[in-house]
């Protein structure tokens, strides 16, 4: 392979795997202050994305992105009240089929109040062709977007955990939620305020993504997968872990295409997830210690 | 609720609405409504198995489409693979001598020389039993999140590989299934002439997976499965080898699964990759949850209602969006099904428990 | 046994609920499946636009011989699953005539071995050589073969002096078919498959299978799909900055693809057949006449650019229609009459059927075409 065929392998990885590292970290969010994982959780990026392309029809797009992304905060918000909320100490079980369920749900909506087809955002630089040179790899100003957005937003992510009041809160619910609750922390509003966060990061992710994936109403369910992927990858619970599992699932599925037919990409990010599982559950960046929670 | 099962009582009920339903559709002149009750008959068998391993067992499997495929793929892919240019060779030839292989016109007077279908339905269900065998020692290693997501994740590389693989037709899937000859003339074919037949033959394998079960599940078998339910860590204190049982089971289901995706693959005459999506696994596990989880009755009525009326299109573009919404309602107000326990104690028992909180906060 | 007794009464309840009235003497009815919705609406969207016209023309004017026409459009979604169990309904249940549709090859291999043992008509609008060769007796198609449009692909790289190509299908029946023809032509024609890859009808990016074929060198890449997934082809090679000849197949004939593609359409050529470029036909072209009109036709009663898969849905429904009209409402003799049809003009070419040709159009059926995206709209024109 020339030097220049494998960057732009990377190039592909890179902007691929930022956006499994938002969906993860969504993940981790929500599964951090509740232990449950939401298989929602790609949704909310076809949701941002649908809603943006909807909403520029009449504003212009910064207005539209940011119109998204708190419609589906709300919508997160909405998700965690209607049907989370209430609950009172349901099984993990049931936890699953239920975020699976409303990830049906989200999606059979969008089927009817969008269509089947697919939409995208118009480049927010260039068009389609566009491209800068990297030392013999061309990439799309629309990667570097999705990796400028991607990398801000993890960066005042853990800006937002150490530095706010309501970040620490947030980390004291996920360390022991009961403790939080002794010392006056409202642990459901943190709760309602986990899937908000993650759905506001998400659907940002699918606005910047959608210029080069597109979507459509069913795009959800394989970024679902593939961010639980990098979640696992970097031991579940820990948000850098997060990252850069995205980053490595991104390459690794890049890579995969060089040496198999491009038909069992998706397979690929399967087969990792499944050995992560199987060999070494507590992920190949996380510490032994995440293990432990696989008894929750 | 996962007490006795009142076996002959509900076989016979059964029997006698199979048959009620075949006379008024022939009096009726509406024969063709039995061919989708003959394809909700075959998918009851993944749904019976799942009912077992979810309910009894306790363990999700969210997967379970992956086995259905696994069987009807391989089953397609031996009785429509043409062996022709391959005679001679070491296997075919030994094949052939054993008497498992079988010629057939193709459509265009040419012949076509592939597997036997009975062997290639022996072949394909040992395909699954011995996948599911293969992936329950580590699956079941797992527990919660990890182990849905293992089985998930199983379902989709399934589904991947079948979509993936120019041998199992792309997007298209297999078609030209021949029939599958059972004893006494019988086959298993879509063709119309034979339709009623098929109808009875599939309802009479639904009864002998339910007796079949039922009695398992009344045997030690059953018991131990419930106490592994309840709780592993007693089961295993008592001595109830837990480990072994969960495989078995997950193995009895998957072999289960690929029966039905056999036969219905020999009714249907082909099959495609959408049978292995995760939404068909989805399905299954709705149809489970509002049967009433440890229940056969249940799954066995809810099963039939459900898939004929989707396979009908009466829901139309509802369709999943239907057995999303079945999911999500019987978990949030009833996860132990409407049929076994009754919706409406579930409602009460968390209205109560409504209250409770109330009063509390 | 309340619930047991519960589910029979409510079954058989659903088994007497639907009581239909057999159709009147003097309709005849037509079944179609066809891809209204889903990754093929590109081709059955049209389709079904088209059929619902001819449909409401044939009525006002009186029917075929009298006979009213009832056409049922069912869709598929571009299912291959779904049309068998559709091709069931409509046959055993609806008793239709005979069957237009479906829109994709995978579909059409999927149903018209059902239709051959039922002895029911299928004229399928999808291009696939495989649909109608070998012949089955009730089985016909009115898109050209994919083996022609290879071979004119071929002959065009022959001419530019390019030897090396890499090949892209979709995993769908059109596409595995087109490589199929590929594979089995480029000796003929001293063309060298280097590589080919296959790609999800659904795939959503193809960039890194792109790079994998740039960094193979080859001097063209050959892309044979029918979804919405092809138009990737050429924005991915452009993005990657790679200035070779990028050729689809007849499959991108609805100016949507084009126009999903952007400025990358730019240069792509594909052969097509010809009401594409009606409107620059000289007036001598046997099939101009017909041509502009079906445009005209289809533009005022759908509002949007006709497309060639239009014109397949075009061509079966007036083959059909001939079909009836020479052969009578007995779908033997309809049958007979059509594979006996001679001359016959179509949006896709001249149709001369055979017992042996149930295609019945040439290599001369297509043109070579390329997209002209350099003014503000997308448009086809002839390729130089």
């Amino acid at each position: 392979m020339s030097p220049e065929i494998l960057l732009q392998f990377c190039v592909a990885g890179v902007t691929y795997g930022v956006v499994y590292g938002v969906v993860a970290i969504g993940f981790t969010i929500i599964y951090n202050t509740t232990g449950i994982i939401n298989f929602a959780q790609g949704e909310f990026l076809m949701l941002g994305a649908m809603t943006a392309v909807s909403l520029h029809r009449h504003l212009p797009l910064p207005l539209a992105i940011a119109g998204a992304v708190a419609a589906t905060m709300a919508v997160g918000a909405l998700i965690e009240v209607l049907f989370i909320r209430w609950l009172h100490r349901p099984s993990v079980l049931r936890m699953i089929m239920i975020t699976i369920g409303v990830s049906i749900l989200v999606r059979e909506a969008a089927l009817h109040v969008w269509d089947e087809k697919s939409h995208a955002l118009p480049h927010f630089t260039g068009d389609a062709v566009s491209a800068l040179a990297l030392g013999g790899a061309k990439i799309s100003p629309q990667a570097l977007w999705v990796v400028g957005v991607c990398g801000v937003m993890v960066l005042a992510l853990s800006a937002f955990f150490r530095a706010t009041r309501l970040g620490r809160q947030m980390r004291a619910c996920a360390l022991n939620r009961d403790a939080a609750r002794l010392c006056g922390i409202n642990a459901r509003n943190m709760v309602t305020f986990s899937f908000v966060l993650s759905a506001g990061m998400g659907a940002l992710a699918g606005c910047v993504v959608s210029p080069i994936t597109y979507v459509q109403y069913d795009s959800g369910t394989g970024l679902a997968i593939k961010g639980f992927t990098a979640a696992i990858l970097g031991g579940l619970g820990s948000t850098a872990g997060a990252a850069a599992g995205g980053l490595v699932l991104g390459l690794l599925e890049s890579f995969s295409v060089w040496a198999l037919p491009a038909a069992y990409k998706d397979a690929v990010a399967i087969a990792i997830m499944l050995g992560v599982l199987f060999v070494r559950p507590s992920g190949i960046l996380g510490s032994a210690e995440a293990a432990r929670l696989r008894e929750h | 609720m996962a007490g006795r099962w009142r076996g002959a009582g509900f076989a016979a009920g059964l029997a006698a609405a199979v048959i009620a339903v075949q006379l008024a559709a022939s009096a009726a002149h509406k024969v063709f409504y039995l061919t989708q009750l003959t394809m909700a008959a075959y998918s009851l068998l993944v749904v019976l198995g799942l009912a077992l391993l979810m309910g009894f067992a306790g363990q999700a499997s969210m997967g379970q489409a992956g086995f259905f495929a696994i069987g009807g793929y391989v089953a397609a892919f031996l009785t429509t693979h043409d062996l022709t240019p391959l005679r001679g060779r070491a296997l075919p030839a030994a094949l052939e001598t054993l008497h498992l292989l079988q010629s057939r016109p193709d459509a265009y007077g040419g012949t076509l020389l592939h597997v036997d279908p009975r062997a290639a339905l022996v072949a394909a269900v040992a395909a699954a039993a011995l996948t599911a065998w293969l992936v329950a020692g580590p699956v079941f290693r797992l527990r919660g999140h990890y182990l849905a997501m293992a089985t998930l994740g199983f379902g989709i590389i399934v589904h991947r590989i079948f979509l993936g693989s120019p041998h199992f037709g792309g997007a298209d899937g297999i078609s030209d299934v021949p029939a599958l000859p059972l004893v006494g003339g019988f086959a298993v074919t879509g063709r119309a002439a034979a339709r009623v037949a098929n109808y009875y033959v599939a309802w009479g394998i639904v009864l002998a997976t339910l007796w079949m079960l039922s009695n398992l599940i009344e045997a030690r078998v059953g018991r131990a499965l419930r106490a592994i339910h309840g709780s592993e860590n007693a089961a295993a204190a008592v001595g109830v080898p837990i480990a072994a049982y969960k495989t078995r089971t997950f193995v009895l289901a998957a072999a289960l699964a690929a029966l039905g995706g056999v036969l219905l693959t020999h009714y249907n005459g082909g099959i495609g990759p959408s049978e292995a999506s995760v939404m068909k696994s989805v399905r299954y596990v709705a149809i489970v949850a509002v049967g009433g989880m440890a229940n056969l009755r249940g799954a066995v009525v809810m099963g039939t209602l459900l898939t004929f009326l989707s396979l009908r299109g009466y829901f139309g573009s509802l369709d999943d969006l239907v057995f999303g919404g079945i999911l999500l309602a019987m978990m949030l107000f009833a996860p132990e099904g409407v049929v076994g326990v009754g919706v409406w104690r579930g409602v009460r028992r968390l209205l109560a428990r409504r209250r409770d909180h109330g009063s509390a906060a | 046994m309340r619930t047991l007794s519960r589910m029979l009464v409510l079954a058989v309840c659903l088994v007497l609920a639907a009581a239909g009235a057999a159709a009147a003497a003097d309709t005849i009815k037509v079944g179609a499946i066809l891809a209204v919705t889903g990754p093929a609406a590109f081709l059955g969207a049209p389709e079904a636009k088209t059929l619902e016209m001819l449909a409401a023309e044939t009525n006002a004017a009186g029917g075929i011989k009298g006979m009213k026409v009832e056409l049922l459009i069912k869709d598929s979604g571009g299912d291959a699953e779904k049309a068998l169990s559709l091709a069931k309904q409509l046959v055993e249940e609806e008793k239709v005539f005979a069957v237009l549709g479906p829109s994709t090859s995978g579909e059409s291999m999927k149903i018209k071995q059902y239709l051959e043992d039922n002895a029911t008509l299928l004229i399928s609008c999808a291009a696939a050589e495989a649909i109608t060769t070998p012949v089955l007796k009730w089985v016909f198609k009115t898109p050209q073969n994919d083996a022609n449009a290879v071979r004119w692909i071929f002959a065009d790289l022959k001419k530019k002096g390019l030897t090396k190509v890499g090949v892209l299908n979709s995993n769908t029946g059109f596409g595995k078919a087109g490589r199929g023809q590929l594979e089995k032509l480029a000796p003929e024609f001293g063309i060298e498959i280097v590589i080919a890859e296959e790609y999800d009808k659904a795939a959503v990016d193809l960039d890194d299978v792109v790079t994998k074929l740039k960094a193979k060198d080859v001097q063209a890449v050959v892309n044979w799909s029918i979804e919405p997934a092809q138009s990737k082809v050429p924005v991915s090679v452009r993005k990657l900055g790679w200035n070779v000849p990028v050729y689809q197949s007849h499959g991108f004939g609805n100016i949507k693809y084009a126009e999903a593609c952007g400025v990358a359409s730019n240069g792509v050529l594909f052969p097509a057949g010809r009401l594409l470029v009606a409107d620059v036909l000289p007036d001598a072209n046997p099939q101009k006449a017909l041509l502009v009109k079906y445009k005209k036709d289809y533009e005022a009663f759908a509002k949007e650019a006709a497309s060639t898969f239009g014109g397949h849905a075009y061509d079966a429904y007036t083959l059909l229609a001939k079909a009836i009209e020479v052969g009578g409402a007995d779908k033997e003799n309809a049958r007979t009459a059509l594979e006996n049809l001679k001359g016959f003009i179509g949006t896709a070419g001249i149709f001369n059927f055979s017992p042996t040709d149930h295609n019945g159009l040439g290599m001369d059926a297509f043109e070579m075409l390329t997209v002209d995206a350099n003014g503000k709209d997308c448009k086809f024109v002839l390729a130089k």
